[in-house]
This record gives structure tokens, C-alpha cells and sequence, in this order.
């Protein structure tokens, strides 16, 4: 571990004093070798962070992860950051618990600067059926051992006075806030796992796009890459947003459709809005990132897409949303909007389980979910591929469960993919 | 994006609700089992590129269409009515 250098505050203060010369590359750059005990396609958050906790948790050292771009280049780079555990059911609750659990250390576990911010998530009753549903999820919440506090109409006044509680189509009548939930650096967050895998000498090979996984009686014994052919008995599909393409290499279809999530960002404003704050009357959500920015979402486009922009519709619905709820926001003028490809499965849950190959495993579904998840996915995926056992709290991300009937609908709206 | 309703002509898309993969259109037997079933309702090749899928003229003629797309692009080919398929016996 000599090489690898330890970021401090010290560091950036000799180093500052030093014309920052001694700054050394993150990770290395390995060429593939023919031969690894387990490979991971895809090098995005998910990826990287089972990676890092085969080798941290498990032991692996001879592991590569295969990225057919750049590290972090996909739904880890286009999201909106937001990290929280308010889920409702089995499956969902502990799973979010554990990862919200993970986050709050991840920093001195990675050695890395990834700007967790707790600073709260506030979502809104807009209704008395509204607000009794948020209380049953505030103490579900409580039940799984985190926070969860029900606000009253003053309360979320006293907090968000700017939000506009005067019309009449949609009046407040409270909410419900965790404290723990927040905003974290996305990039920040591959990187760190990027870092963290490779001193445990773990090989982060990038442009090296999967073409073929190698089956032979029912078991995997490698894949085929635009780098050449590479062995091993133990692969990962970790590759939201490209599932079914990577699924169809190895002869299987997922119960998973695609689906572009736009989201937008404001011109750099000063410090307005404290928390992560979210509609309840239509699929809006914002926090403000750490350069100003407003950062807000709205929902699917709802048609089947991979193009990674979304169209005209949707964006007009979120301004809509926004402008209702905080006119205010009709001051600030839209920088960016971009789109991220969902894998939408039909109940909104995802898949962290074993495939029908000995050998091949699969975590992918994460819906619009996958970025809070991303140090318990690793977690858990890591589990499955070094013990052949699906880990605790993710027993229930079944693949199969959608011809079982052991679905995990978070919203209450039936077997479709579009419609979580 | 528009989309050409072989009855009303290219509306912009804000007239129809999407469905879904035209998986749905070739619906197994009832007894068909639970394979088939899983297959039907969730099992998706999910295409990046060029689909068929399901589309209801809602805000327009009412009609089911099979459109013709493309999920990269966003491109659209064609579209047909599901009601008047060749060889369809529902």
C-alpha cells in the first residue's frame, strides 16, 4: 500500500505550499490480464462500490472492472444526488436502512471527500389522506431504526416560508422530514469507490466494452471484450440503464424496460433552499447543490427510451410543478436538463440475485432509486457473488419474483413498468 | 415528437398514453402457464434501437396503435392500427 497516498488536510496544505507537484493519479490504468477470480461489467457507482467490498469484505483481490466508457460516466453522473431511507415495505426498508447506514461512514472508509450533507429531506401533505399516509411511512421509518418526524402546517412554514401556501389547488397541510436523508456528490462517489477498489489492487479497466459472456453447460466462464477475450468463473452484471442489453449476451430477457427521468439545473444562486424538499401533488423534487444550483426532477417520460435527453412534455410538467409550488423559483433561469436511463421493472424494485448461469450474476432494476442504493448494492452484490447467498437485506431483490408474486410495489400502481 | 395516426394523421404525442412493449398483443392461452405468463406481462427484450409498441390515441380517435420507433433516436417510422393487423385473430 506504499504508493497509495492518504488525502488529509495536512496534504492539501503541504501541497499547496509545494505548487502541487506531488499530487499522483487516483487509480492505476492495467492493461486486462487473461484471467480473473470475478469480473464486474460496468464501472458506475454500483459497479465499483461491489468491487471495492469484494475486496474489502470478502477477501478478492484478482477482480476486474470492465467499463466500456469512462468511469462513472453513466446514471452515476446524471442524477440528482439525493440519499435517503424513507422507504414503506420489507425488502425496500432495511435494504435503504443499511445503505443510509453505509453513507454516514463513507468518507473515512474511502479516505474520500464525497460531501455527504445531511441537511434533510421535507416531503409534503397536500391532503388529509396525505398526510395520514405520511404518518404510517413515519412510523415505518422509526420502526426500521431511522428518523422520521411528522411536521405540522406551522412547522414546514417556519422551514420553507417561501413555499406558496396561499393556493387553493394545492394547500399544504404538513409533512414529513428525516433529518438523516440529504445530498452527497455524485462523481465524487464513483471516484471514491474507484480509488478504494484499486488499492486493494483491484483492475479498473476502462474502454473495454462487453461484447459476449462465454457459457459452457450452464456455467460462465468469461466474457469477450473490444480488448480481447478474459476468463473467469464468477461475472456481475451491474449496468443499470444497459440491463437487457448485457442480459441478451448472456440469452436472457428482464423484467425491465427503459425509461428517460430528466432532471435540471439553475444558474448558481445564493443560499435559498436548506434541504431536499418534494411535491406530493405531482413528481417534483429539489435541493440546492453545494455551487448553488437548484437541482430539481420530475418524472418519467413514460415511453420506452434510451436517449439520454428527454422531451418537451415532461419538461414542461416539472416547470409547472415548480412554479406551484415555489414561485419564487419563475426568478431563476434553467442551465441544463439532461436525462438518465432507468431500468424500470414492473413493481419499481430492484434485482440483486442470481441468473439461471452458474456463475452470472445480476443487480440491476434500480428504477429512479440507484443512487442512494449505491454503497449497499455493492454491499450486497458483493455478498452474493463471494457466498452464493443473497445478503440479508437484500433477500427479497429476487428476479424471479414477478412470476412468483412476491412483488415489491412501493406505489401501489400494479404490474408496469412505466408506472412506478 | 408526433406521431402519425393512421385516422387522425401526425398528432403531437401528448394526445396518446403509452402502453407498453407489443409483447402485450400476443397474449398466452390461460392455461398457458406461469412461464408464459411471466414472459407476457414482465419479460421485456427492451431494445436500444428499433421497437414496436403500444400506443391509445386517447385525445384522438380512441384507437390502439402498433408504432414503429425508434428508442435511441426517437425517430418514428409508421404507425398501424392494432385493430386492423393481418392475421390477428382477436
Amino acid at each position: 500500500m506504499g504508493r497509495h497516498m492518504r488525502y488529509s488536510g495536512l496534504k492539501v496544505f503541504t501541497e499547496g505550499l509545494f505548487g502541487n507537484k506531488g499530487w499522483k493519479p487516483a487509480w492505476r490504468t492495467p492493461a486486462p490480464k487473461p484471467e480473473y477470480d470475478a469480473i464486474i461489467i460496468g464501472g458506475g457507482g454500483h459497479g465499483l462500490s461491489t468491487a471495492y467490498y469484494l475486496a474489502k469484505n470478502h477477501g478478492l483481490r484478482n477482480i476486474a472492472v470492465l467499463e466500456k466508457g469512462y468511469l462513472g460516466g453513466g446514471n452515476v453522473g446524471r442524477n440528482t444526488t439525493i440519499v435517503r431511507a424513507n422507504y414503506f415495505l420489507p425488502g425496500n426498508s432495511e435494504f435503504y436502512s443499511h445503505s443510509l447506514k453505509l453513507w454516514e461512514n463513507l468518507e473515512s472508509e474511502l479516505n474520500y471527500n464525497v460531501m455527504h450533507s445531511q441537511r434533510g429531506q421535507l416531503i409534503l401533505a397536500h391532503s388529509d389522506g396525505q398526510r395520514d399516509a405520511l404518518a404510517r411511512r413515519g412510523n415505518a421509518i422509526v420502526n426500521q431504526g431511522d428518523d422520521a418526524e411528522l411536521w405540522s402546517l406551522d412547522q414546514v412554514r417556519d422551514f420553507a416560508p417561501y413555499l406558496d401556501y396561499e393556493q387553493t389547488r394545492f394547500p399544504i397541510y404538513g409533512g414529513l422530514m428525516q433529518w438523516r436523508a440529504g445530498t452527497a456528490r455524485h462523481d465524487a462517489v464513483a471516484w471514491g469507490y474507484a480509488r478504494g477498489a484499486d488499492r486493494f489492487g483491484v483492475d479498473l479497466i476502462q474502454n473495454c466494452e462487453v461484447t459476449g459472456i462465454d457459457i459452457q453447460n450452464g456455467r460462465v466462464t468469461g466474457v469477450q471484450t473490444t480488448r480481447g477475450p478474459i476468463k473467469a468463473k464468477k461475472v456481475g452484471m451491474v449496468v443499470a440503464g444497459r440491463s437487457s442489453q448485457v442480459a441478451a449476451m448472456a440469452g436472457m430477457r428482464l423484467p425491465i424496460e427503459s425509461h428517460v427521468l430528466q432532471a435540471f439545473v439553475t444558474e448558481g444562486l445564493k443560499p435559498v433552499i436548506d434541504s431536499v424538499i418534494s411535491f406530493g401533488m405531482g413528481h417534483f423534487y429539489i435541493s440546492q447543490s453545494d455551487k448553488g444550483g437548484l437541482v430539481f426532477g420530475g418524472d418519467l417520460d413514460f415511453y420506452a427510451s434510451y436517449a439520454a435527453r428527454g422531451n418537451l412534455p415532461m419538461l414542461e410538467h416539472v416547470m409547472e410543478a415548480a412554479m406551484t409550488l415555489m414561485p419564487m423559483i419563475g426568478r431563476a433561469k434553467i442551465l441544463r436538463g439532461w436525462g438518465g436511463i432507468m431500468d424500470m421493472t414492473p413493481d419499481g424494485s430492484p434485482i440483486i440475485d442470481k441468473t439461471p448461469v452458474e456463475g452470472l450474476f445480476v443487480d440491476a432494476g434500480w428504477n429512479y432509486g440507484g443512487f442512494k442504493a449505491t454503497p449497499a448494492s455493492g454491499w450486497c452484490m458483493a455478498h452474493l457473488m463471494a457466498t452464493g447467498e443473497s445478503h440479508e437485506v437484500a433477500r427479497r431483490f429476487r428476479l424471479d419474483r414477478f412470476r412468483t408474486g412476491h412483488v415489491i410495489d412501493e406505489e401501489g400502481t400494479g404490474s408496469q413498468h412505466n408506472l412506478h | 415528437m408526433r406521431i402519425p395516426c393512421p385516422l387522425c394523421g401526425p398528432r403531437d404525442r401528448r394526445e396518446f398514453t403509452y402502453y407498453g412493449s407489443d409483447d402485450y398483443l400476443n397474449r398466452p392461452s390461460p392455461d398457458a402457464g406461469e412461464a408464459a405468463w411471466d414472459d407476457h406481462l414482465h419479460l421485456r427484450a427492451n431494445p436500444a434501437g428499433e421497437t414496436h409498441d403500444l400506443w391509445y390515441h386517447e385525445a384522438g380517435c380512441a384507437q390502439w396503435l402498433r408504432v414503429h420507433r425508434n428508442t435511441v433516436s426517437h425517430e418514428i417510422y409508421g404507425a398501424e392500427l392494432v385493430a386492423g393487423r393481418k392475421g390477428d385473430a382477436q
